[in-house]
């Protein structure tokens, strides 16, 4: 099979850089894998974990809110946050899906509940991809 | 005439300076180091960003519905500056040359009839910018607990931009802060980033790929922006700390110079003085004994 260039970026680093064979990738109308000669395409990132699969280690990777944009040249995803799973601190997402929920019981308008209800669903969906990997290792 | 004993203070003091200014040039040369990593590490992700909002603002510009983020709000009014300065002093003209840059700025947009405001990162370029401008400064952030920049810094003051934009604060926004371009060249910049101008070499070489989005345009843009805003932030701020750690390695440099100069003139001026008091008394003997 083909290979192709995939960049995961983080504003403060160059997180991966290299040929891949596939990554599936958390897309904010949900996941979509990448293989080579994908049409164009942007999307933007929910948080959950992305995977890069193929021969050689397979590695998964926690990201934040971003984008990903597939070119003729190759994969590019700018996550706001990326951490590999295993250095993953899951008690800041804990946090993360406590603060959403005050946050929603204080929201004043509907289009920010939705928002933060979807947000929080993105959350809690994360936690239990999470969970699920911990009881299998 | 200073005794000898004043002599030797003076000489021990300016040694004890040298020490400190050295040693200040030495952590600023760490600091360096770890500051340009994190401003190389973090230019592929503005690179990336500024391609991709490039590609989509061109498709947007000129609808109707564009965001405001992206067009502007039509009009050029009032201009927001965004001072990005140091937290400490001791690093030659870095801070001065941020301020003077966005001063020279505001007087001549006052001049044109324009309202100019301020938001200081930074303790020094408040400071300096206090004494003019007090009344037109909206609000000051303090970065001085911050050992290591994160991106939530940025994301944070970003959102403030966002909104004081939303509520109407400003028109246009401008980035005042120093590139990094060597240890002993920073170059005090101002960009601006409401409304984003995008580079004319990029539009070349862009028009070549049909994107699909997912979600929308609309939607994405709306997500993109504020984060842009953000990165473009980021970016200064990095670019800063770098600046910063250079321009207080050059300063300190030179003061460690001016302080080895020092000591060997006081040197010289404390053996004069020592060798006069001793011919002076060899004399003082002689004529002693010659009047015997």
């Amino acid at each position: 099979m083909d290979n192709f260039h995939f960049d995961l970026v983080s504003p403060e680093r160059l997180v991966f850089s290299g040929e891949v064979e596939h990554v599936v990738v958390p897309g904010s109308e949900g996941q979509f894998g990448v293989l080579a000669h994908h049409a164009p395409f942007l999307s933007m990132l929910r948080p959950g974990i992305l995977s890069i699969l193929g021969p050689g280690q397979p590695r998964r990777i926690v990201v934040g809110g971003g984008f990903a944009e597939v070119a003729p040249e190759g994969l590019t995803v700018l996550a706001e946050l990326a951490v590999p799973v295993e250095e993953f601190d899951r008690s800041q997402l804990l946090q993360e899906i406590k603060d959403t929920e005050e946050d929603l019981v204080d929201a004043k308008n509907d289009a920010l509940r939705d928002k933060l209800r979807r947000r929080l669903d993105q959350l809690n969906r994360l936690e239990l991809a999470l969970g699920e990997r911990g009881t299998r290792a | 005439m200073p005794s000898l004993k004043d002599l030797r203070n003076r000489i021990a003091a300016t040694k004890a300076t040298q020490k400190i200014t050295k040693a200040m040039q030495m952590v600023a040369a760490s600091k360096l180091r770890r500051a340009q990593a994190a401003a190389e590490a973090a230019r592929p992700y503005a690179q990336h960003m500024d391609k991709v909002l490039g590609n989509i603002a061109r498709g947007v510009v000129g609808l109707e519905w564009a965001p405001k983020l992206l067009a502007g709000t039509g009009r050029q009014q009032v201009h927001l500056l965004v001072v990005c300065t140091a937290e400490r002093g001791l690093c030659g003209p870095f801070n001065s040359a941020i301020v003077r840059l966005a001063r020279e700025r505001a007087g001549a947009l006052i001049a044109e009839g324009k309202e100019v405001k301020f938001l200081c990162v930074g303790r020094k370029g408040f400071e300096q910018l206090r004494r003019q401008y007090g009344r037109q400064i909206l609000e000051t952030v303090d970065l001085r607990a911050v050992r290591v920049l994160k991106f939530e810094h940025a994301q944070s003051i970003g959102e403030k931009l966002t909104r004081l934009f939303a509520e109407g604060a400003f028109d246009v926004c401008t980035l005042f802060f120093s590139r990094f371009k060597s240890v002993i060249a920073q170059i005090p910049t101002a960009q601006q980033i409401i409304p984003p101008v995008f580079s004319a070499q990029e539009a070349g070489n862009a028009g070549g790929a049909v994107y699909e989005y997912e979600p929308d345009e609309e939607d994405i843009l709306a997500e993109l922006l504020p984060l842009n805003i953000a990165v473009q932030v980021f970016r200064a701020l990095l670019e800063n700390a770098a600046s910063e750690q250079g321009a207080r390695m050059s300063a300190m440099d030179n003061a460690t110079r001016n302080a080895g100069d020092m000591i060997e003139r006081q040197t010289m001026s404390y053996n004069r003085s020592r060798q006069a008091m001793i011919t002076k008394e060899l004399i003082e003997i002689i004529s002693g004994a010659e009047a015997l």
